[in-house]
């Protein structure tokens, strides 16, 4: 059935820094990599080696530019999965019941046997966390490695998301929102992280974490003002050679 | 949003059909025999017709079967089984009107036009439920399809009066819906800022794209029709769909040959506008790639 649990045991999801993110998109091809290769259809490339690539991605990093009041720019790139929503739209919008939230750990999930790739799980996410497999024709999204997490044929270490896992800067974390002495939740209290679109009210799990603001005395730095006030010798020549053109 | 054909024919074809079979249920018009052959042929076959365009989009055809299962939370699937419910209670009222003497029970015919226009609801639900979509997040959205269903019915089942009084209250409606619309994406508080969450540090906007390509988010939910086209589409929309019609019901003799070129045009009107109601409907996932509100 696709109506949503009341309440999850678990509340799993990620945290993403993107005060340390740097861009580097290994998170995007260990995500592409594993989901291939495990759990489901394979995430296929139409036209890889050709002119017009697309392919299926489940995690992407979008870079942006965010210019504060007062202050400098700055870059912020800005990794974006499926965010396990509690009140997930995507999930009661399923006609066929292949679309559900794991009542256990809170995943949203898609069962690949039951979906008849209508797309409209994938209209009802606000965040652009699902897509349609071009090749298989189901629904593919974010499944938090499911199939990482709790394998116990991996070494402990290995038992995290593979974006996780791989992000060589420690961007990304993962753990359980329910509990509040977890390290995701105490890493979202510490440094004020926030939901995506609260207006959508799908209430997600997964936080970010913004970025801190850059040394305000950049801002100070007036790289293009005039070097020599008062210009003597070769420079003074120059000035009024010019000034009587 | 992508203006898929198969759901624009899908919706326009299965709507007017079912409209047609909800004045057909009431007894309006009071046909028999030959003449309600013609008429059950025609609101049966733009119906079903309608239906299977819409499994065209489908990734996997072979589960569509399971879209019956859902009914209790997804208004596709609700759509799916009042669909069939209203196809299976309509026939044994039309068989009687068209095979045999006597009059069917009027409840029956009742209760098949209350499954055809709850048909029509649903599906006008499917599109107004997403609040990722704010043009159609809005209670306009069911009154135009339900508007559309029966003015549509009425004209092809050959009522000239209630056609024409019903293409001008919803050519009225469209215009209303189209005019919110406009406003509803900047109304529904959805920014750059509130996406990515940086609006609480400053401005933000896109420096670059997540991908150098495409992709299938872009392809479906990123469709951009210009303003000028649209506003010319609104034009040929509303003369086709509303203004020649009444014009053609009212100024010539009622018969059929009348009522299905009225009906044609409407139809072409309606496409149309249909077009238009997925290329200009904006999804607030275009955020994300540096769109703003139009």
């Amino acid at each position: 059935m696709t109506a949503l649990p009341e309440k999850t045991d678990k509340k799993l999801g990620l945290v993403i820094d993107l005060d340390t993110c740097v861009g580097c998109q290994a998170c995007v091809v260990n995500c592409k990599e594993w989901n291939t290769t495990n759990y489901g259809a394979p995430l296929s490339d139409m036209d890889a080696y050709g002119s017009n690539p697309v392919g299926t991605f489940l995690n992407r990093v979008h870079s942006y530019e965010v210019t504060p009041e007062t202050g400098p720019a700055q870059t912020v790139h800005f990794p974006k999965s499926c965010l396990h929503c509690e009140d997930a739209p995507c999930v009661t919008v399923c006609p066929t019941g292949a679309s559900y939230k794991r009542t256990e750990d809170g995943i949203v999930l898609v069962n690949e046997d039951d979906c008849m790739g209508c797309g409209l799980c994938a209209w009802a996410c606000p965040y652009g966390a699902r897509e349609l497999d071009a090749l298989a024709g189901v629904m593919k999204k974010c499944t938090l490695c499911v199939d990482r997490i709790y394998n116990e044929n991996l070494p402990e270490e290995d038992r995290v998301p593979a974006c996780v896992r791989t992000c060589p800067a420690g961007a990304r974390h993962f753990g359980d929102f329910a509990d509040p002495q977890s390290d995701v939740s105490k890493l979202t209290a510490e440094r004020g992280g926030v939901e995506l679109m609260p207006e959508q009210e799908t209430r997600p799990v997964n936080r970010y974490l913004p970025p801190r603001r850059k040394d305000a005395s950049l801002a100070e730095t007036k790289v293009l003002d005039t070097v020599i006030e008062e210009p003597k010798g070769l420079f003074a020549w120059l000035d009024k050679a010019l000034e009587a053109l | 949003m992508h203006p898929a054909p198969s759901v624009i024919v899908f919706t326009s074809l299965s709507g007017l059909g079912f409209g047609i079979l909800a004045w057909l249920g009431l007894g309006i018009p009071d046909v028999a025999g030959r003449a309600a052959f013609a008429m059950y042929f025609l609101g049966y076959g733009l119906a079903v017709g309608g239906l299977i365009a819409s499994t065209l989009h489908l990734g996997k055809p072979a589960n569509a079967r399971k879209a019956f299962s859902q009914w209790r939370t997804s208004w596709l699937s609700r759509e799916a089984v009042i669909a069939v419910m209203a196809l299976l209670v309509v026939a044994p009222f039309a068989i009687q009107r068209i095979f045999l003497t006597g009059e069917p029970p009027l409840w029956l015919g009742f209760a098949g036009s209350v499954l055809c226009l709850a048909t029509v609801f649903a599906t006008s639900m499917i599109y107004a439920q997403l609040r990722t979509v704010p043009r159609w997040n809005h209670p306009l959205t069911p009154v135009l399809f339900l508007g559309y269903s029966v003015a549509g019915g009425a004209v092809l089942s050959g009522q000239p009066g209630t056609g024409a009084v019903l293409l001008v209250f919803v050519g009225a409606v469209q215009i209303m819906a189209w005019s919110i619309g406009d406003k509803r994406f900047a109304a529904s508080g959805s920014t750059l800022g509130t996406a990515t969450g940086l609006g609480k540090t400053g401005v933000p906007r896109q420096l670059e794209s997540p991908h150098s390509g495409t992709n299938y988010l872009l392809d479906e939910m990123g469709y951009r029709v210009g303003r000028k086209h649209a506003s010319k589409l609104r034009a040929i929309g509303a003369l086709l769909g509303f203004a020649l019609p009444v014009l053609i019901v009212i100024a010539t003799p009622p018969v059929p040959v009348w009522f299905a070129l009225a009906g044609l045009v409407h139809l072409a009107g309606v496409f149309a506008i249909r077009w238009l109601f997925f290329a200009e409907a904006e999804h607030v996932v275009s955020l994300y790639y540096g769109r703003t509100a139009a």
